[in-house]
């Protein structure tokens, strides 16, 4: 591309907006990611919140606190809040924050649709939120909104529905946003294989979301028309069926948990390399790896619906596809491996739940892989040991990665150091209660204890219950991740950090080479030399 | 035209209008749908907001285009994220063509007791007596008797004037690329007439089903397909239309030039797209 460089339309202010009213009509890429980063925190607390309803219900059989409809909500919930408030918009507040830095770009390519795909996130959020005060309770009918079930659902149908659209409509405008800038903003000299892993995996992950977020879109409007337009998409006796909806939604939803962990993928690449003082071991290989999961992701969905019923062939053929996602995820889990091999590594905070990711990730993934075989599938379905495996992948992945970022930015952003030992006490609670918390599930899933249902017999009520303190533990935990950012926003340690904060980073990214704190605009005038430490 | 910077603008005050009034639009037509009564007004309070942001900021773009603020790179966003949308559009029509596939081959003939799908069984113990055919509207007949859509009457003529629409729209863009306005402007007047022509004809299709054919939305998994298709691309020519006549005036007015014209790219784009699933809907759902 051409010399990028910024104008401004006044000529004395280039600093933000006065007041309150800065952050709603900003453009900047930094007050945007700053807005998401918040914003998803604060639902990380409410789904949080949620969580902990459901393990004090399930600390003990019997029905204790809540009734069986309200736990249903609140299972339901849970996700829709995790999943579209909480992990999303935080990958989203960091790609707003680092692939213009990365990439040495001044800012977002569409700065007023970048503003309006925040804003209609939170338009949708307010929708979701305002169905728990609704005639009929919540949706409850987990986050999948299957039918039959979820046309039962009272006045919150329609509300839930639009809350869809609009998160819906906002993902696409975010990832169309990363796209154009990713392709059309990059400094002189950026080639795309010279591209951070985190700008590479969003890329690839901003294309599965403009692909997906519409099939969803289209699967709960005929779940709108079906209950309020007489159609019959989901209805046998019109000639339509139920499993079309499964399908419609894993078609979408295998590729959205790619969304959840592909960006997850990038940061550890970034982070990992910097702690180890190594190149990232096998870059092009994690960039065709991130390629092949994305691909392989459209084909796999319907070994969510081993149990469901399909043609045999149907079966086998999902079973194998699945399967294949375990090599270029090896891969991955190789090359961060390798990248450690030999190197001088330091244990600090971002680097400790950098590498608690690679060993739990694997985990989750291996319980994938079993779970890829149709016939023990049968067995594991709809089962504790599904809800273990895909919070492996999600907890002490995608959010533990998340931390591990916050830690590893925070000082760039503030141009204050967090507290070197608060940190690492938020670490060693974090990653020894989630075990607490995750790991008798998988015994509670194979001894044949069902998901989402608000009691149990009681040979489970052991395990139940050291989970629920587990759940208990990390939950408290996180109030002092909480406390620790704010410290680090107001003033941290009080030891102003260098430019480069981590020892030779300015190598691999050129987010470094920028003085601490972040000045409001950076790179009016692109960068002269690009890193080349991460290959 | 043509600075060499990007422009970022300051502020932008219009998302956050559009954004208040979408969401009061849908919680409106929610409130709708479950009867409530504050319902319709909230819904058109909504839609006033919305169609005011619309024209204020798609003003404001003109206005910034016309005195040169957007460099040629900029010019490229715009076109990549006119590009993206598109395709996401084309993902959102590609679930309702999968489901009328599905259905048709898959779920139909599963309930009319062939192969070995989910379905077989449903057709064992509920409808044994169902036979597979299309169009059909379901074991239970929902919706009652119903006399499927014909092929060659007003569903091919539309077929031509939306074909023609297209060529008129391309004769239009090389007009304004040879700097002929009269062509131009001549061009995008036929666009945009053929196009609410084609919303009419579409009207009176829909009349007639309703009226004299018993085919509703309602008419099982065969009206469900047929109206939601064929509804959806109804509504995107209508969009589409009114997109190309703000273009039309803005020609009029004298903007775009050959060099610089992404308003009317992205909506010839825009209306080739939706001349491109009409062309499927007319095979997969007129057809076949
Ligand atoms: C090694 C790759 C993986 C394989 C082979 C795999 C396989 C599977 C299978 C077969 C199921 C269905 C289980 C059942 O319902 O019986 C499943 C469920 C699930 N997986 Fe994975 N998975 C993998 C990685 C991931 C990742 C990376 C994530 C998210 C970041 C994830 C999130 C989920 C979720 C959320 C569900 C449950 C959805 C629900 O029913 O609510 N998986 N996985
Ligand atoms: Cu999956």
């Amino acid at each position: 591309m051409s010399a990028v460089v910024a104008e401004h339309d006044d000529h004395h202010d280039h600093g933000p907006e006065k007041g309150l009213l800065r952050w709603i009509i900003t453009t900047n890429h930094k007050d945007i990611g700053t807005l998401y980063l918040v914003f998803s925190l604060a639902m990380f607390f409410l789904g949080g919140a949620m969580a902990l309803v459901i393990r004090a219900e399930l600390f003990e059989p019997g029905l204790q606190f809540v009734e069986p409809q309200f736990f249903n909500s609140m299972t339901t919930m849970h996700a829709l809040i995790m999943v579209f408030g909480a992990v999303m918009p935080a990958f989203v507040g960091l790609a707003n924050w680092m692939i213009p830095l990365m990439i040495g770009a001044p800012d977002m390519a569409l700065p007023r649709m970048n503003n309006m795909s925040f804003w209609l996130l939170v338009a949708g959020a307010l929708l979701l939120a305002s169905t728990l005060f609704m005639e009929g309770g919540a949706p409850a009918s987990g986050w999948t909104l299957y039918p039959p079930l979820v046309l039962q659902t009272g006045a919150a149908l329609p509300f839930a529905i639009f809350s869809v659209h609009l998160l819906g409509i906002s993902s696409i405008m975010g990832a169309i946003n990363i796209i154009a800038t990713i392709f059309n903003m990059r400094a002189p000299g950026m080639t795309l294989m010279k591209m951070p892993l985190f700008v590479w995996t969003w890329l690839i992950t901003a294309f599965l979301l403009i692909a997906v977020m519409p099939v969803f879109a289209g699967a709960v409007t005929m779940l709108l028309t079906d209950r309020f337009f007489d159609t019959s998409f989901f209805n046998a006796a019109g000639g339509g069926d139920p499993v079309l909806y499964q399908h419609i939604f894993w078609f979408f939803g295998h590729p959205e948990v790619y969304v959840m962990i592909l960006p997850t993928f990038g940061v550890a690449s970034t982070i990992i390399p910097v702690f180890a003082r190594k190149p990232l071991f096998g870059y092009s290989s994690m960039v065709y790896a991130t390629a092949s999961i994305a691909f392989l992701s459209f084909i796999v969905w319907a070994h969510h619906m081993f149990t469901v019923g399909m043609p045999i062939a149907g079966e086998l053929y999902f079973m194998y596809a699945t399967m294949l996602i375990a090599i270029p995820t090896g891969v991955k889990v190789f090359n961060w491996t390798a990248t450690m091999w030999k190197g001088s590594m330091t244990f600090e905070t971002p680097m400790l739940f950098s590498i608690a990711f690679v060993v739990l990730f694997t985990l989750g993934g291996f319980t994938g892989l079993m779970m890829s075989v149709a016939p023990s599938d049968f067995q594991y379905h709809d089962t504790y040991f599904i809800v273990a495996h895909f919070h492996y992948t999600l907890v002490p992945a995608s959010v533990f990665i998340l931390m591990a970022a916050a830690y590893f930015w925070l000082p760039k952003w503030t141009g204050n150091m967090y507290d070197e030992k608060l940190g690492q006490l938020h670490f060693w609670l974090s990653a020894i209660s989630v075990n607490v918390l995750f790991f008798p599930q998988h015994f509670l899933g194979l001894a044949g204890m069902p998901r989402r249902i608000p009691d149990y017999a009681v040979q489970f009520a052991d395990w139940n219950m050291v989970s629920s303190i587990g759940a208990f533990v990390f939950g408290f935990s996180q109030l002092l991740f909480l406390y620790i950012v704010i410290k680090t926003i107001r003033g941290g340690t009080g030891e102003k950090v260098t430019d480069e904060v981590w020892e030779d980073a300015s190598k691999h990214s050129l987010e470094w080479t920028l003085p601490s704190p972040l000045p409001y605009h950076t790179f009016t005038t692109p960068p002269k030399e690009i890193p080349t430490e991460h290959f | 035209m043509s600075t060499n910077a990007y422009y970022i603008p300051h502020k932008a005050t219009w998302p956050i209008i559009g954004t208040v009034g979408l969401m009061i639009t849908l919680a409106g037509f929610a409130n709708v749908l479950n009867g409530s009564s504050i319902g319709p007004a909230m819904m058109i309070m909504g839609l006033v907001v919305f169609i005011i942001m619309l024209a204020g900021w798609f003003t404001l773009q003109a206005v910034e285009s016309e005195s040169g603020m957007y460099s040629t790179q900029v010019g490229i966003s715009y076109r990549m994220g006119m590009m993206w949308f598109i395709f996401s559009e084309v993902m959102f029509f590609a679930v309702f063509f999968g489901t009328l596939w599905y259905t048709r081959n898959l779920s139909v003939p599963w309930l009319g007791g062939f192969g070995d799908g989910p379905g077989r069984s449903t057709h064992e113990t509920l409808w044994p007596a169902f036979e597979a055919m299309w169009p059909t509207n379901g074991p239970g007949e929902i919706g009652g008797e119903f006399e499927p859509m014909g092929t060659w009457g007003l569903p091919f003529l539309n077929t031509l004037i939306l074909l023609t629409s297209g060529v008129t729209c391309t004769w239009a863009h090389h007009g304004l690329l040879a700097k002929n306005r009269d062509q131009l402007i001549k061009g995008l007047i036929a666009t945009v007439t053929l196009g609410f022509l084609f919303v009419g004809l579409q009207a009176m299709e829909y009349h007639e089903a309703y009226t004299e054919m018993g085919l509703t939305l309602g008419s099982g998994i065969y009206g469900s397909t047929f109206f939601m298709l064929t509804g959806f691309h109804g509504l995107h020519v209508c969009v589409g239309a009114i997109i190309l006549s703000v273009v039309l005036f803005r020609s009029w007015k004298g903007h775009f030039k050959p060099e610089n014209h992404f308003a009317f790219e992205a909506a010839a784009w825009y209306w080739h797209f939706v001349d491109v699933v009409w062309l499927g809907l007319f095979v997969f759902v007129y057809m076949m």
